[in-house]
């Protein structure tokens, strides 16, 4: 795989940066794979790349509808944390962030990862109540995590309203300083360049239509490029899932949604974190070019059109102004929406399917971007041996008939 | 934001209406009898389709009665709202 240099760049300045090379071949679809992984957003990409380095399956062919980083993955907030309640959410998500922190030196390639700290406000007493205990679950787990007094929230994000006159004033907020924000886009690339340079085919403008099915095992699908073979088939197509498990006949307990989200226009650095509320409801960043990036809840209904209704916003602005007096003049730049598989305890799905060789990772609703590492790891794990991993052992489809739901509506941070 | 008509009230604006989900999900006429996967076909898993979906709203902010839509999830057109124990609107194949 090509290192990436000072030197290099500077060679590239003389040339006008005309001669880069592709980050990825433009694979066209062979007849068979070892694996098809369906989606190629970062989830769907880092299943690939940890299939071929962790476990040697390198005969691999992930297939992408649209564009690689199109879909959900160039539409999320780019927030990262791991800060949540259960056993099963803090070792899954924790063991993304601890990817997440080698992450630029194994892909080679600048996620721009950045962490500058996630603080969860509370607002009122039942919020504290559950962040100190969300603050001590995670101090078990060996997940860093402080509460803050509104004192210590304005040291570390002064220009949050803390007055006590505030319509909802703040009373503490819990810290993960190892939390921050990842440059979503470069994240998917670095994923699908360095499992490129592994051998894994990389197929865009590719749509499923069709999954093949011989004497109750998977054989392969049928695409918009013809059909392609193989016994093992993953799919990871976040607002599409069911769609996708509809085709072998599989109902899943997911719904899709369109979740908005909305830039400002650039300003110089003036909000140093990552700071989300869930009574008032908003969670806001700001981009290393300056635009205040701003997440909202779900549109209500279930929709796959990737936009929402205006309503949503203008609840958004009246949260993000609440909290940010100073933000009242900041002018909106694009707004825009990604739909996501929201599952009913908000914990995904990864997991073997009831037809043998269909493995499913979804239903990571509104907050995937996160775990794309771990989730990407886990997945190849479980597609390799035909079992699942440790860490995501609990995630099966079979929970929703067992009743051991992983509920995590409470650290989903703003109420979906 | 969407205009949905009310069956009792007539149309308004989406923001005096609670989304129910899917409709026609029917509660097991002899609960004690059910086994464990259907509950979990009952209470958890939904169909979820890209296409015409019939689903349940609540006119929270009017009369607070719950009825019917059918409502495209991709373009999100509303073929026709209709009453419990009414059928639903034909839609286009």
């Amino acid at each position: 795989m090509h290192k990436f240099s000072f030197l290099d760049l500077a060679r590239n300045a003389l040339s006008g940066h005309r001669d880069w090379k592709p980050f990825w071949r433009d694979a066209a679809p062979r007849e068979r794979y070892d694996a098809i992984i369906v989606g190629g957003g970062g989830h769907g990409l880092a299943t690939a790349y940890y299939l071929a380095k962790n476990h040697g399956i390198r005969n691999v062919a992930v297939l992408e509808k649209g564009w690689i980083g199109g879909g959900n993955t160039g539409r999320n907030t780019t927030i990262v944390r791991s800060n949540y309640l259960w056993n099963e959410s803090g070792a899954l998500y924790e063991h993304a962030l601890k990817l997440w922190e080698g992450l630029n030196e194994e892909l080679g390639i600048n996620l721009m990862f950045s962490q500058r700290g996630v603080l969860n406000l509370a607002h009122n007493l039942g919020d504290v109540r559950e962040s100190r205990r969300r603050v001590e679950a995670n101090r078990l787990n060996g997940i860093d995590a402080e509460w803050l007094t509104p004192e210590q929230v304005k040291a570390f994000c002064p220009i949050v309203d803390i007055s006590p006159t505030a319509r909802y004033p703040v009373m503490g907020a819990t810290l993960q300083r190892r939390g921050g924000t990842a440059r979503h886009d470069t994240v998917a690339w670095g994923y699908a360049r360095a499992a490129d340079a592994l051998g894994v085919d990389i197929i865009q403008n590719c749509e499923v239509t069709g999954i093949l099915r011989e004497d109750g095992r998977v054989k392969g699908v049928r695409t918009t490029r013809g059909t392609i073979h193989a016994d093992k088939v993953g799919i990871v197509a976040a607002g599409h899932s069911s769609v996708l498990a509809a085709m072998a006949d599989i109902r899943l307990p997911i719904q899709s949604h369109p979740l908005q989200a909305l830039v400002s226009e650039p300003m110089k650095p003036i909000h140093p974190c990552v700071l989300m509320s869930n009574a008032v409801h908003v969670y806001v960043s700001q981009s290393d070019k300056g635009e205040l990036v701003v997440g909202a809840g779900i549109d209500s209904y279930n929709s796959y059109s990737q936009r929402g209704s205006f309503h949503i916003i203008e609840h958004q602005m009246a949260a993000l102004i609440e909290l940010f007096p100073i933000f009242s003049r900041v002018r909106l730049m694009r707004t825009w929406a990604g739909i996501v598989d929201v599952c009913p305890d908000a914990s995904p799905i990864i997991a073997k399917m009831p037809l043998r060789g269909l493995y499913l990772n979804g239903g990571w609703g509104t907050g995937g971007f996160k775990a794309t590492p771990g989730s990407g790891w886990v997945f190849a794990h479980t597609i390799a041996h035909d079992a699942p991993h440790p860490l995501n052992a609990a995630y099966s489809l079979e929970r929703f008939t067992t009743g051991a739901l992983i509920d995590e509506h409470g650290a989903a941070a703003v109420a979906h | 934001m969407l205009k949905i008509r009310c069956p009792w009230c007539g149309p308004r604006e989406e923001i005096e209406f609670s989304y129910g989900g899917q409709a026609h999900v029917a509660y097991p006429r002899d609960p004690a009898s059910v086994s464990d996967a259907d509950w979990a076909q009952y209470l958890f898993m939904r169909d979820n389709p890209k296409g015409v979906f019939l689903e349940r709203w609540m006119h929270g902010q009017g009369c607070r009665r719950w009825f019917n839509a059918a409502r495209h999830t991709v373009t999100h057109e509303i073929y026709g709202t209709y009453k419990p124990g009414e059928n639903p609107p034909e839609v286009p194949a």
